[in-house]
């Protein structure tokens, strides 16, 4: 198996379009302010953090597959191609992007209208309701005819998906390969958030990591993923975050931490018993941006390779106890 | 997906992948022994919908399965059992049909790789419903927003059958089945998992039966893959896994192999978001890559599964890729697409596909489509129009869908 290397990061998140806005923000250490977002028929608002709109109109939305693509789409580009940094045309570029609550605006927009009267539905909006649309639009805007896959699952999905560009890598399947991971606003997803957690802030954006198997340049090495440790009725999510910690190389000073925790004692419980003896510098996104699962997965991972090019860290460790599926933790160390 | 996989000689890859046990249900019935019977004689199960209302819809026909009403037995919770929609229930029981015949027992760290494209899209339906018809009422809500989600499944398996995952659940549209089955079976063969759990499976809903209604890809008079005249798909729904392991681990426990994996291909066609390239591009290139890994040529595969939906436009260019791809071979080359009998089932068609091929190999039959009566005058390929027995030492099977995941997968017959 070769070693497997970050040569680029981006981001789209509440703090703003870019690597540079999510790490102002994580800088800064206060939560985003919080916005609202009204639901049909009901008097409350929902409490959200989106995505502002771009300083500038990027040129990739008047591409003819994302004229009339949703944000989800959008932000996935977006992200990816601040990742690929203009390296795009390198060799067979392997695609995974991976979400949890998929293409929901839409998806609620032609069900909608399926309601009314089927026989009216619009044929332009069902195509973009499908999981991998953002994947297809990606491949397509890069030119890319190279594996694509869409994974969908909890936020441990993203680092799933860093496991599975490690394979492509190893086996040569792919020269290079570009993780995304992706959840997009719409009032759906907050008020189902809401069932489960109160406190929590829904947000959306997408986070990406742009992997080869070449050391030069690279500005961190992706050196283990765990297994995924999945939440069945033998093993509850404190036994998961257990495992996955314990499959994590031995952690030393010097290191970073960053963890999916929200400041939610209820759902934190987990994974803070499991890090209860950690000493060292901690990171947690999700504080400051909300709730985006597999995006926050995403921005952790983003945040921590960042940190580690720019701090004085030997290595990052990502930590997710996720939504309903999955622990699963990455390692991250300098080239 | 673990990285670095955890050094094990044992496991030193590549290692032959096997099949112990498969599973499935399809309207034609639930099981190996209906549908093999089924798919020998080319059978239809195609009939009107009832689950939902069409009666707006251009098309009104589909391939409904009667789910039984008591599942197969497992460890899940009567409560869990009970409140198991219709994508799980299929699920689970092809895959107790899967795990029975391999007869495995629980373990830890048995990968389970699913293919679908909505799973269970009937509960976010019904979330969105009362969340609009009445915002206040959050009856039964967080049951469909927990079992809308795709995990969610997947978990009900490691339950039902006493093991723990990890949990992969891949969405590429109609491919989503065969790109589960060939990301299990490089697990195995590159010696990550000595085992995995894999299929797919799709469940019909209103939402997606309109979408491919609002496309005017599904056919108001039948599904006739390759045919002249074809109009378009009938939707279908299913379930079918596999259990691949090793060949070292099959034979030290004196499984029973129902066949060997040996090929497999993955490539993605950017031409449009739902129309492919009309010369198939990408599906040469995943038909001749999975050629390439099994160390095969065209001319050694003796069966091609079709993706062949009946829309105008897959089947065409399902054609020139296959005319492409087989080049003389053509000629000869026993071709069908079963979906002519069960429609197509969308993230089940690949691992319901696969099991077919083993069907196939198993049985030395070629499946047959009846519904066909004069053949697209592209297909340079011979058609399979009526039951008959073949020698069959190697299948394959391909699919395509709507984003340009292609995949095809390569079956060898098991003989000692």
């Amino acid at each position: 198996m070769s070693k497997v290397f970050v040569h680029g990061l981006g981001a789209v998140s509440p703090a703003g379009w870019g690597v540079a806005a999510l790490r102002a923000a994580l800088e800064k250490g206060q939560p985003l302010p919080v916005n609202t977002l009204a639901r049909p028929g009901w008097e409350k608002t929902l409490r959200i953090r989106s995505v502002p709109p771009p300083s500038e109109r990027p040129e990739f939305f008047t591409h003819a597959r994302l004229r009339r693509s949703g944000d989800m789409a959008k932000h996935t580009v977006a992200a990816a191609l601040e990742a690929l940094g203009g390296r795009a045309a390198q060799g067979r570029l392997g695609i995974i992007v991976t979400m949890l609550a998929g293409l929901v605006s839409y998806t609620r927009r032609f069900y909608e209208e399926v309601l009314r009267d089927p026989a009216t539905a619009s044929p332009i909006l069902f195509p973009e309701t499908v999981f991998n649309a953002p994947a297809s639009h990606l491949a397509a805007y890069l030119g890319s005819t190279a594996p694509s896959c869409t994974l969908v699952g909890d936020d441990g999905m993203f680092l799933q998906g860093l496991g599975l560009a490690a394979q492509w890598l190893g086996t040569e399947e792919v020269d290079a390969c570009v993780v995304i991971g992706v959840e997009e606003l719409d009032w759906l997803v907050p008020n189902a958030l809401r069932l489960f957690c109160r406190e929590d802030v829904y947000s959306s954006g997408a986070g990406a990591v742009y992997l080869t198997a070449n050391a030069e340049e690279a500005l961190a090495e992706l050196t283990a993923v765990t297994d995924s440790i999945s939440f069945t009725l033998k093993r509850g999510r404190g036994a998961a975050a257990l495992k996955m910690r314990s499959q994590l190389p031995r952690q030393a000073p010097k290191e970073l931490l960053c963890t999916s925790v929200h400041n939610i004692p209820r759902r934190d419980a987990a994974e803070n018993t499991v890090w209860e003896d950690w000493t060292g510098s901690r990171l947690t996104p999700r504080t400051i941006l909300g709730e985006a699962f597999a995006a926050s997965a995403a921005w952790q991972c983003v945040a921590a390779c960042d940190a580690l090019s720019r701090r004085d860290f030997k290595a990052a460790n990502v930590s997710v106890a996720g939504a309903s599926q999955q622990a699963i933790g990455a390692r991250f160390a300098k080239p | 997906m673990r990285f670095p996989p955890p050094q094990n000689p044992a496991r030193s890859a590549p290692h032959r992948v096997v099949i112990t046990g498969a599973g499935v249900i399809t309207a034609l019935g639930r099981g190996w022994n209906l549908n093999a019977e089924g798919f020998r004689q080319g059978r239809s199960a195609f009939r009107p919908v009832t689950l939902f209302d069409v009666s707006r819809q251009r098309a009104k026909t589909g391939a409904e399965i009667d789910i039984p009403n008591d599942l197969p037995p497992t460890h899940l919770p009567q409560k869990t059992a009970r409140r198991l929609n219709r994508a799980a229930r299929l699920l689970v029981t092809a895959a107790h049909e899967a795990w029975t015949q391999a007869g495995w027992a629980p373990t830890e760290n048995l990968p389970v790789v699913l293919g679908t494209t909505s799973g269970e899209m009937s509960c976010g339906e019904q979330y969105l419903v009362q969340a609009v018809s009445n915002p206040n009422n959050q009856k039964r809500q967080p049951t469909r927003v927990a079992q809308y989600q795709l995990h969610r499944q997947g978990l009900d398996l490691c339950d039902a059958f006493g093991f723990e995952g990890p949990v992969t659940i891949i969405s590429n549209a109609c491919a989503s089945g065969s790109n589960a089955i060939g990301h299990a079976f490089q697990l195995v063969r590159r010696g990550v998992a000595s085992r995995a759990f894999t299929g797919g499976h799709d469940a019909l809903c209103r939402l997606t039966f309109a979408g491919f209604d609002s496309l005017q890809a599904l056919s108001p008079t039948t599904c006739r893959p390759f045919d002249a005249g074809r109009d378009g798909l009938v939707l279908g729904e299913g379930a079918a896994m596999l259990a691949l392991e090793s060949l070292e681990e099959a034979r030290a426990r004196g499984a029973e192999i129902l066949g060997e994996i040996i090929g497999y291909g993955a490539t993605t066609d950017i031409h449009h978001l739902t129309q492919p390239h009309p010369e198939g591009d990408a599906a040469l290139a995943a038909m001749t890559l999975a050629c390439e890994r099994a160390g095969i040529t065209p001319e050694q595969v003796d069966y091609l599964n079709a993706h062949g939906t009946a829309t105008p436009q897959n089947d065409a260019t399902e054609a020139a890729a296959i005319n492409r791809w087989a080049g003389s071979r053509a000629a000869s080359l026993p071709v069908s697409s079963t979906k002519a009998s069960i429609g197509h089932l969308l993230g089940a068609a690949g691992a319901v596909e696969a099991i077919i091929c083993l069907m196939a190999l198993r049985g030395q039959w070629l499946p047959p489509q009846a519904a066909i009566e004069k053949n697209d005058p592209a297909c340079r390929f011979k058609i399979v129009r009526k039951p008959m027995d073949a020698r069959i030492e190697i299948a394959l099977s391909n699919s395509f869908g709507f984003g340009g995941s292609n995949a095809s997968l390569i079956f060898r017959r098991w003989s000692e």
